[in-house]
């Protein structure tokens, strides 16, 4: 999506290491990405390629040891680096966070409302009154029903969609820009996500929020995303529109996942997935490298000994790092379309 | 010719918790050599029914028949020699692998168990054709769990429960805890794997494409019953239970330009609990279509086709209202 305004928040070179007992690991290597105003940016990949971490590292999050580098800018101002205490201004405010989990992150022994309150109480300085008021409303906007007499409920009477429903309110509460969402349905059974994706992109749209969301299931990501991140190994290897990315994957690794997903009305009986061979690397390790090198059938020499840069193919909306980027062969997608 | 016995065949199997009521009376049966998929929500009881069949839990109620053999309640020591019969595979690989045994020995460990005394080069030998069956190489016998990929582990599950050439394989959530660029692979070899060698399969999952590419019948469970089953062709073309009608419309599929005119037909999310199911229908705190006798009357079950439905909208010829398009105030009237 090509928007005119400048982005809401621009990632630029970000890095990310942590030092180890056997050495320093880099977990996120030179990432970069705007997110514009009420937009909807997904972001996948594999476990441990580093989705969590950049997402961390926007508002801070991360452990002390942590060695971030590269620019994270919220409507001009810098992040990186910032101040503690500018950072916690900064969180909750302006950058809201939902997690996988919602109970670890909901105090057991406060009411719903007490915790949404005291959110409110702080960063609006509203009075206890006004912020339960509040509370109820921002209930009533995630789709809790009967908000009035829920709001006095605690997280363990709350099944898993409804704290994550609860979740959503708190992170919505001061009207933030951003809402990073990492994995927020993952534990959630399929009838349950439907609803909280439904509440997200109701949310962009009633209240213009932009939201970054971190999830492995691309049916989530063509459910909800109006463009695209693709992550491997601490990089990201392609970007584009949804509809442009699924329709043509440019990057070696986008076209191997968008094959191997099974298809509705394919059966094994007839067809077979399409397999990436090899391990999921761990880390970016291999600066002078694809680090997909080692499971792509089309690598060569020069992806072996050289990183392939990010770079605009069929529009500067569509950039993916790849020295052989995949022509317009079909995906499995659009063969099950014809 | 007598018929041969069906693979499985679980009748009014109940299993309870102390209050719990995880599984409250499911019958279903898998014929040899065939592929059901068992879905539902998390905590309806797809993991219990696993494991009753395997006996890791003796059931409260009801039978399980494994290839015409009644093991329901049978003791360890008579249970032994239909070990071999039916084997399970876990969701985490990780879990379900002892760290302190070699791969060698974790695929030879259904042989031990099942009283078979063999020798460390008999043992080699039978182990390495079933790592190669698996896809990995003879060598990695010799490694920890802990030095292999979380893909390569679950082979080495796959590779254990299929050592005894078992009848019957329950595979729980096996590819969930996995990379999706390493499902394919696993998915992969499940389907060439029982197409070779013929098992009959209990594919436990939440993952709906999966179960389309995988399982030639679905059962479809809630809160600890089965509300439909059929053959795969006819519930996802023609799903007939309000639940599974949502299920299907609720899982996004992976392409944008389709999934963008889907509409999910949006449950509450407020789910029951096992500790105290709804009096009359177990759905009817969720379903779209509830009317007065739901609360009260238990819905029968038809049939339709080899399968059936549970709901009281449903007619005898077995069609019935569709949530995904019904507007439910026109239902009822
Ligand atoms: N505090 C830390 N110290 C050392 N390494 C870390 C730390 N936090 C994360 N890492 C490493 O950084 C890498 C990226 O982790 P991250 O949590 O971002 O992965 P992810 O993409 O979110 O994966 P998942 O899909 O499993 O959530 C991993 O290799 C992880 O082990
Ligand atoms: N050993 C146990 N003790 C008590 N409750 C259990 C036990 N095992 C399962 N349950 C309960 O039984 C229900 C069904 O669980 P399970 O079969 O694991 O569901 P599923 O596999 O469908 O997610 C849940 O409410 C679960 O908490
Ligand atoms: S750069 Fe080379 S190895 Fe990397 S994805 Fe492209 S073709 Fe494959
Ligand atoms: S019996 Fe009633 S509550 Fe149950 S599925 Fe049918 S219409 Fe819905
Ligand atoms: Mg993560
Ligand atoms: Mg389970």
């Amino acid at each position: 999506m090509t928007t005119a305004s400048a982005p809401v928040l621009e990632i630029r070179d970000l890095s990310v290491s942590f030092p180890t007992e056997t050495g320093t690991v880099s977990a996120v290597d030179g990432v970069s990405l705007d997110l514009a105003a009420g937009e909807i940016v997904g972001m996948v990949g594999e476990s441990g390629c580093g989705k969590s971490v950049t997402a961390m590292s926007i508002a801070g999050l991360l452990p002390g040891s942590a060695r971030v580098t590269g620019s994270v800018r919220l409507d001009g101002t810098q992040l990186v680096g910032a101040r503690e205490s500018a950072l916690r201004r900064v969180r909750g405010r302006e950058i809201a966070y939902i997690f996988q989990e919602p109970m670890t992150s909901l105090n057991p022994v406060l009411t719903v409302g007490r915790q949404i309150g005291e959110v409110l109480q702080v960063h609006e300085r509203m009075s206890r009154r006004a912020a339960r008021a509040r509370a109820v409303e921002l209930l009533t906007l995630v789709g809790i029903p009967s908000a009035a007499q829920r709001v006095d409920g605690y997280p363990h009477q709350l099944s898993g969609g409804m704290r994550q429903r609860v979740m959503i309110a708190m992170a919505v509460a001061c009207g933030p820009k951003v809402l990073v969402a990492d994995e927020p349905t993952t534990a959630l059974d399929v009838t349950v996500q439907a609803g909280i994706l439904h509440v997200l992109r109701d949310l962009r749209d009633r209240l213009g929020t932009s939201v970054l969301i971190i999830t492995h299931d691309l049916g989530v990501i063509a459910d909800i995303a109006d463009r695209v991140v693709v992550m491997y190994a601490g990089r990201v290897v392609e970007q584009a529109p949804v509809d442009d990315l699924f329709a043509h994957p440019r990057h070696r690794y986008t076209a191997g996942l968008l094959s191997a997903s099974p298809q509705p009305g394919r059966h094994a009986g007839t067809d077979r997935l399409t397999e990436i061979p090899g391990l999921v690397p761990v880390l970016a390790s291999q600066p002078d490298a694809c680090t997909f090198a080692d499971r792509c059938p089309a690598a060569d020499e020069r992806c072996r000994t050289a990183a392939p840069p990010l770079e605009g193919i069929g529009g500067a909306d569509h950039v993916a790092a790849c020295w052989y980027p995949c022509t317009t062969a079909p995906t499995a997608a659009q063969e099950a379309n014809r | 010719m007598t018929p041969q016995p069906n693979a499985l065949e679980i009748a009014d199997l109940v299993m309870h918790f102390g209050p719990v009521r995880a599984v409250d009376g499911v019958s279903l049966t898998i014929p040899r050599g065939r592929v059901t998929a068992l879905v539902g929500e998390s905590g309806s009881g797809k993991s219990t029914v696993g494991r009753c069949v395997v006996r890791l839990v003796e059931p409260t109620a009801g039978t399980v028949r494994i290839a015409g053999t009644d093991v329901t309640h049978l003791s360890r020591r008579r249970l032994r020699p239909h070990r071999g019969a039916v084997s399970i595979v876990f969701q985490d690989p990780a879990a379900s692998l002892d760290p302190r045994m070699l791969v060698g020995e974790i695929v030879a460990e259904p042989l031990r168990l099942a009283g078979k005394r063999i020798s460390r080069r008999d043992r080699d030998a039978r182990v390495a054709p079933q790592l190669e069956r698996v896809g990995l190489r003879a060598e990695v016998a010799r490694r920890y769990p802990h030095e292999l990929s979380g893909g390569q582990r679950q082979r080495v599950s796959i590779a254990r429960a299929l050592i005894s050439e078992p009848m019957l394989l329950i595979a729980d959530e096996p590819t969930s805890a996995l990379d999706v660029s390493v499902q394919a692979s696993v998915l992969n070899l499940l389907a060439d794997l029982q197409r070779d060698i013929g098992f009959a399969c209990l594919f436990i999952t939440h993952d709906l494409s999966a179960v389309e590419y995988l399982a030639d019948d679905i059962a479809v469970m809630y809160l600890g019953q089965l509300v439909e089953t059929g053959s795969r062709e006819r519930i996802f073309a023609r799903p007939a239970h309000p639940y599974t009608q949502a299920l299907l419309s609720a899982a996004p599929v992976a392409d944008p330009v389709r999934q963008r005119h889907r509409q999910p037909v949006l449950l509450g999310d407020d789910l029951p609990s096992a500790l105290d199911p709804p009096s009359g229908c177990r759905f009817r705190t969720r379903c779209p279509l509830a009317f007065d006798r739901c609360a009260t009357e238990v819905p029968a079950q038809t049939a339709i086709g080899d399968g059936m439905a549970a709901c009281h909208l449903v007619r005898p010829d077995g069609t019935g209202p569709d949530v995904r398009t019904a507007d439910p105030s026109e239902v009822l009237s």
